[in-house]
């Protein structure tokens, strides 16, 4: 039987969750708003909302002083790149976990997860000899290798919870019908895991864009994303919030709107399997 | 063209061995069921003959073809699973055509067999449906559609029937029924319920713990149980079985009778007892009978007509030549 809920107790539901979610979103709306202001008004106590004079000043200074194109195309390639690896790798080793498990699958999702459990910085040092040793600091090739291998336990244990939705009886029944291992990934299990496949890419576009710490530590210039691209503003110009606040926007629009566009299906991929 | 053989094939997991050594032989179109209380290993053994079970040991020839090793795709068979495990994100009509597809028939070939497959079954009217827009019944039609498109040297059921309801179900049973007798292909079909396999089979295999207990037809099994355990899986409702004094008096350590073979009065019998639970279902009323001093409650079927209320006293009288004898190893007495 479903509890009635008064009219009353609804408004109020409702003014609570609004409250809660403009608290978590202000800093952002705050960054956003400040952006547009004057230096001055940045800082001004008390402090002003709305009604300022608008001004697009602080993105043009921002544009003219920092290549931010060549940051934002770092992190397309950066994000983009470790994101499609990272894919490559761990469909079929979520595949295999899913429908081929071993006595060990469960200690070896584990384990994959246990890394993410280790304080980055904590490898800081061996990845930075090595990737002296190699040759890959500052390049975009060796970040993106990095973050495909930090993102890495998380895709496979989306994949593998996505696919192990999938019943095995449909995989068995096309292997009845006639078709090989290609045919049954290709025409069966693919289109039916496409959305599982499509919220991990999403998501994973998403950590791998704001990941900041190695992004700091392992570029200067060349290959230095977004992050690095805000990082640079806040320490020489710590005091010039205005400009600050219009880099940091100019850094997250971009994934904002993507996640924007998305969230249905983000929110169902990270809930999945939660309730049948 | 259709003759499935086992020799010897034993499957096990780990150290559990689910098939011990098992022998059996189909005959080519006959309809044989695998019958069996749940964990006999029935649907392990529709599956080491399907190839999605690999045999520990052991040969499955499939038309005099050793297949034990052939990827299921290459077997030549057919199977109709117990979810449909339809795919989900085609239509009705590249359901059905998708084995079609990958044995690389042409186009027009393909819709030619599906249109077939479809008005067959009736699901021409459904052929641009989703399988989620199906209901039970539709999509047990499109799996069998599924399975009949590609002519199969062989059909195997796994509980086809158990997602369906009551009704459905018998529906079901009849259609898969005239389904074998126009095709006259082997079906191998696995159920735990024995009306589905009294009714439908040629031949059924009674399995018990990976064994086989009896293979036979229908009626020589109803008739001539090998054992107890067969006695009792084996007709609805279950044989009644009587041991002690009783059983003793027929030189038997146990003895069956079937509820169809008591005759029930209010006069006089060779035992006595008191009405318990009465179950009316028109044709037929089945009366559970205590205090019968035979140990267990007897069931007894009797007309519909006939009529005692519960708590009546009265008198049972087996028909002696209808009297099942099993001996201490709950073997039969011939």
């Amino acid at each position: 039987m479903a509890r009635s809920v008064t009219t009353q107790r609804k408004s109020l539901n409702t003014f609570i969750a609004w409250t809660i979610g403009l608290l978590i979103f202000f800093p952002i709306l705050w960054t956003i708003l400040t952006s547009f202001k004057t230096e001055a008004q940045a800082i001004a106590d008390p402090p002003v909302w709305f009604f300022f004079d608008w001004t697009l000043e602080n993105y043009r200074v921002v544009q003219e002083r920092s290549n931010y194109s060549r940051f934002l195309w770092n992190s397309i390639i950066i994000a983009g790149g470790s994101t499609i690896l990272g894919m490559i790798i761990a469909i079929p080793a979520a595949w295999s976990m899913a429908f081929v498990p071993s006595n060990r699958t469960k200690d070896i999702l584990l384990w994959m997860l246990s890394t993410k459990m280790l304080p980055a910085v904590g490898v800081l040092y061996p990845i930075y000899l090595i990737f002296i040793r190699f040759g890959l600091l500052d390049t975009r090739i060796g970040l993106t290798l990095v973050l495909m291998l930090i993102n890495l336990p998380i895709m496979v244990w989306m994949l593998y919870t996505y696919f192990k939705e999938i019943p095995g009886e449909i995989l068995e029944a096309a292997r009845m019908d006639g078709a090989g291992l290609k045919e049954e990934i290709l025409y069966v299990l693919t289109p039916m895991a496409i959305p599982g496949i499509a919220s991990t890419v999403l998501l994973n576009i998403i950590l791998a864009w704001n990941e900041a710490f190695w992004t700091l530590n392992l570029t200067a210039a060349r290959a230095a994303p977004l992050t690095a691209f805000i990082a640079s503003y806040s320490s020489p110009e710590g005091l010039f919030y205005a400009k600050l606040s219009a880099a940091s926007t100019m850094a997250i629009a971009p994934i904002l709107i993507l996640g924007w566009f998305s969230q249905k299906q983000l929110v169902r991929g990270l809930t999945f399997g939660a309730v049948k | 063209m259709g003759q499935i053989v086992l020799q010897q094939v034993t499957k096990s997991f780990g150290e559990v061995t689910v098939i011990p050594p098992l022998d059996l032989t189909i005959e080519d179109g006959e309809f044989t069921v695998f019958v069996g209380p749940s964990g006999c290993g029935k649907s392990t053994l529709l599956r080491l003959i399907a190839g999605l079970e690999d045999v520990s040991s052991g040969e499955i020839r499939i038309d005099g073809k050793e297949s034990a090793s052939i990827p299921p795709a290459k077997r030549g068979l057919a199977m109709v699973f117990q979810s449909y495990a339809l795919y989900p994100h085609m239509s009705v009509r590249k359901n059905i055509a998708f084995p079609l597809r990958m044995a690389g028939l042409d186009r027009a070939e393909q819709d030619r067999r599906v249109e077939q497959a479809a008005s067959v079954l009736n699901l021409t009217d459904y052929l641009d449906r989703r399988p989620g827009q199906l209901s039970g019944g539709q999509r047990q039609r499109v799996a069998i559609g599924r399975a009949i498109v590609r002519e199969p040297a062989a059909f195997l059921f796994d509980e086809p029937l158990s997602n369906l309801d009551a009704a459905l179900r018998v529906g079901m049973r009849l259609e898969i029924s005239e389904l074998h007798n126009r095709l006259k292909t082997t079906m191998i079909y696995v159920t735990h319920d024995q009306v589905e396999a009294m009714t439908m089979a040629d031949k059924i295999v009674v399995l018990r713990a990976g064994f086989i207990e009896q293979v036979g037809s229908p009626l020589e099994l109803y008739k001539n149980p090998r054992n107890l355990f067969v006695a009792g899986f084996i007709g609805s409702p279950k044989m009644n079985l009587i041991e002690g004094a009783e059983a003793a008096k027929h030189n038997a350590t146990t003895i069956g009778i079937r509820p169809e073979h008591i005759h029930i009065s209010a006069e006089g019998g060779a035992w006595s007892g008191t009405v318990g639970v009465s179950e009316h279902l028109g044709s037929d009323t089945f009366f559970h009978v205590q205090d019968t001093g035979l140990g267990d409650t007897v069931t007894v079927r009797a007309d519909g007509e006939v009529s005692f209320r519960h708590g009546d006293r009265i008198f049972l009288t087996p028909r002696d030549e209808m009297i099942h004898r099993f001996d201490a190893q709950g073997l039969r007495i011939a």
